[in-house]
């Protein structure tokens, strides 16, 4: 090594330099591999566990407060009285099992130039790459009269475990000839049928248990995701559109957009005011509150905008958002769009560390919507990368369960919608 | 040369590696081409369980499945062939090499096993009707892919059942051996034997 002369130093830089262009997948030397997960949802948690199962040399640290997570899905069924609330309930073992090391903690900060993650316990986590899951948020402020203290009251229900628990209780009290209102949120928001699938839950425990009760659905918007299966299911079985429909709803042309409640006297104010002996209030969205802290958001409309191809943020390098919190249209905000997200992020995070490009993303949705125990609905589409580095459907794939299906493909539906449940919460948590 | 100089000639070096990936970590037009086998296989998961082995109760583990036998089924969701709930729209989305690969991923993985609640007495039954109609093509109890059949022990019972009912009702085509066989087995056993042969394949480990 001592003889090393210029020419020696010039033939060696040259190499590497050779190396550099013609695309020798070089690691940087000493680099580490450790990857910081905020947020233990279906997105978070599924990214950590394929980020071990990709690379098992990586170092995952997961946070997330919560002990155990409750999912938003099926969480209708818990409502209806179907479903025990411990069977949407998931801990963390499984994600330990892979070497996963879950801190429950509160992310507070995350800096992207010292690049380190900081918990409300004092924690400092350093990172290589950080991903962002943090679900959504509640605009608080949209609704007058509505705050998270009223929602002791006038439950949102849109964020699975006591707030599921405590609409299941209210409307479990209720008298015969009650009132439910649903009152639902403007686009985009979190699980688009899952308004339309509560009503129709809700709509079977009343016919079996109340039927002089009533459903009230107020709605900012025209239309809604599977209208046409929903309030065709709706006429099969609660009346729709009859003089004595079980269900009502009342979109954006009749003033259907709730500005307003008052829990004392239970009302519910749009164009019109409401009085409803449960008021169920799905106030709009936003991306949670951590990505707002650390700068993830585009505050025209409170939502994370993130490369395609990978979740990389388009704010901060080496942050990656996934899940609910993200721009990633025409993808909806769903359970398994956040498990299909994760695994394309896990998969650029993984070759981003290991220097190589972003590999060439797949992504799918399925949602599944239970009518009534024995009759159920979907929709489903595959995903991939367009031209203009945006998501974009497949042409001629996916779309609505038809029109015309039997009765028995419908139940068949019901046993794959439990089917996807177990197999999608295995495949986050376990 | 000392210890200085060879100190600088490693900053350098290091500086170039550095730069040079972080060229590579900058967005490549990925719209091209098609992703990986596992990239696409992961798209499945969801229902079908992580590396396709299906944790249930109704969706079919497709881990080892034959690599011909994935391909014909995902052509005949596309065409419509097969009747199905989702799958005829989730078929679509791929297109045929991406098929391939997908098929190349799941049939080199192995088919996870789980328990089953099942009744002894009829799956023994349903073992001899296996023996008499079934291993000819669905060989050493229903658990080998060979000759691209499909694998029926441990299978997830609703799956076989929903399967049996669209052959049995004419709803699935089928190649004129199989509907000899078929057509055999529930004119002579009916719904008992179908349900039996259930029970011999869900009582599988």
């Amino acid at each position: 090594m001592a003889n090393i002369n210029r020419r020696h130093f010039l033939a060696l830089t040259g190499t590497a330099l050779a190396g550099a262009v013609l695309g020798f997948p070089m690691v940087s030397f000493g680099a580490g591999k450790k990857v910081v997960i905020v947020g233990g949802g279906v997105g978070g948690s599924t990214c950590a566990k394929y980020l071990r199962l990709m690379d098992a040399s990586i170092e995952v640290t997961l946070i997330e407060p919560k002990k155990t997570y409750f999912t938003c899905f099926m969480s209708n069924e818990v409502i209806s009285g179907g479903r025990d609330i411990k069977t949407i309930q998931f801990g963390y073992e499984g994600l330990r099992k892979h070497g996963i090391k879950v801190i429950h903690d509160l992310a507070v900060n995350i800096d992207p130039v010292a690049k380190k993650v900081v918990t409300g316990g004092g924690k400092s986590l350093i990172y290589d790459a950080c991903v962002v899951a943090p679900g959504i948020d509640f605009r608080w402020d949209a609704i007058e009269g509505y705050s998270p203290r009223v929602a002791e009251t006038l439950p949102h229900a849109w964020q699975a475990g006591t707030q599921t628990a405590l609409l299941r209780d209210q409307i479990n009290a209720m008298r015969d000839g009650g009132t439910v209102i649903i009152a639902a949120p403007q686009n985009p928001f979190r699980c688009p049928p899952g308004p339309y699938e509560r009503a129709s839950q809700i709509a079977w425990y009343l016919k079996n248990h109340k039927p002089k009760s009533k459903i009230l659905i107020l709605d900012p918007k025209p239309k809604f995701s599977k209208m046409g299966l929903f309030t065709a299911g709706w006429e099969r079985y609660f009346g729709y559109k009859s003089a004595n429909s079980m269900i009502e709803w009342i979109g954006e042309k009749d003033g259907g957009e709730v500005t307003r409640v008052n829990a004392k006297q239970m009302y519910a104010f749009a164009t019109s005011k409401y009085k409803g002996d449960v008021i169920n209030v799905i106030p709009p969205q936003k991306a949670g509150k951590i990505a707002f802290i650390a700068d993830l958001v585009d505050e025209d409309n409170g939502w994370c905008p993130v490369n395609h191809a990978s979740f990389e943020s388009s704010r901060h390098k080496d942050i990656y958002v996934i899940g609910d919190a993200t721009i990633a249209a025409p993808m909806p905000k769903s359970g398994y769009a956040a498990n299909s997200q994760a695994k394309v992020c896990a998969a650029a995070v993984v070759a981003k560390l290991n220097g190589e490009s972003a590999p060439i993303p797949s992504y799918v949705n399925t949602c599944y919507s239970l009518i009534t125990p024995n009759d159920g609905i979907s929709v489903a589409m595959v995903y991939r990368l367009g031209a203009k580095g945006k998501i974009q459907k497949v042409k001629g794939a996916g779309g609505l369960t038809p029109k015309n299906a039997s009765d028995a493909m419908r139940k068949r539906e019901v046993t794959y919608a439990y089917s996807w449940f177990k197999n999608i919460t295995h495949d986050t948590f376990y | 040369m000392n210890t200085k100089q060879l100190l600088v000639i490693l900053i350098v070096i290091l500086g170039i590696v550095v730069f040079s990936s972080a060229l590579y970590g900058a967005p490549a037009n990925n719209s091209a081409g098609t992703a990986s086998a596992r990239m696409l296989a992961n798209t499945c998961a969801g229902c079908h369980g992580t590396r396709g082995s299906s944790v249930g109760p109704a969706s079919p583990t497709i881990a080892g499945i034959s690599y011909d036998y994935f391909i014909e089924t995902m052509e005949a969701y596309q065409s419509g062939e097969r009747p199905s709930t989702i799958m005829t729209r989730i078929a679509k989305g791929y297109n045929e090499k991406e098929i391939e690969l997908m098929a190349g991923y799941f049939s080199k993985q192995s088919f996870v096993r789980l328990p089953q609640e099942h009744d002894g007495n009829a799956a023994r039954r349903g073992k001899k009707l296996h023996k008499k109609y079934c291993d000819k093509c669905h060989e050493e109890g229903g658990r080998s892919a060979e000759d691209d059949a499909g694998i029926l022990a441990g299978q997830w019972e609703p799956y076989l059942r929903f399967t049996l009912e669209d052959f049995t009702s004419g709803k699935r085509p089928m190649e004129k051996k199989k509907k000899i066989r078929i057509n055999k087995l529930d004119k002579t056993h009916g719904k008992a034997g179908i349900d039996d042969l259930v029970h011999f394949y869900a009582s599988q480990q």
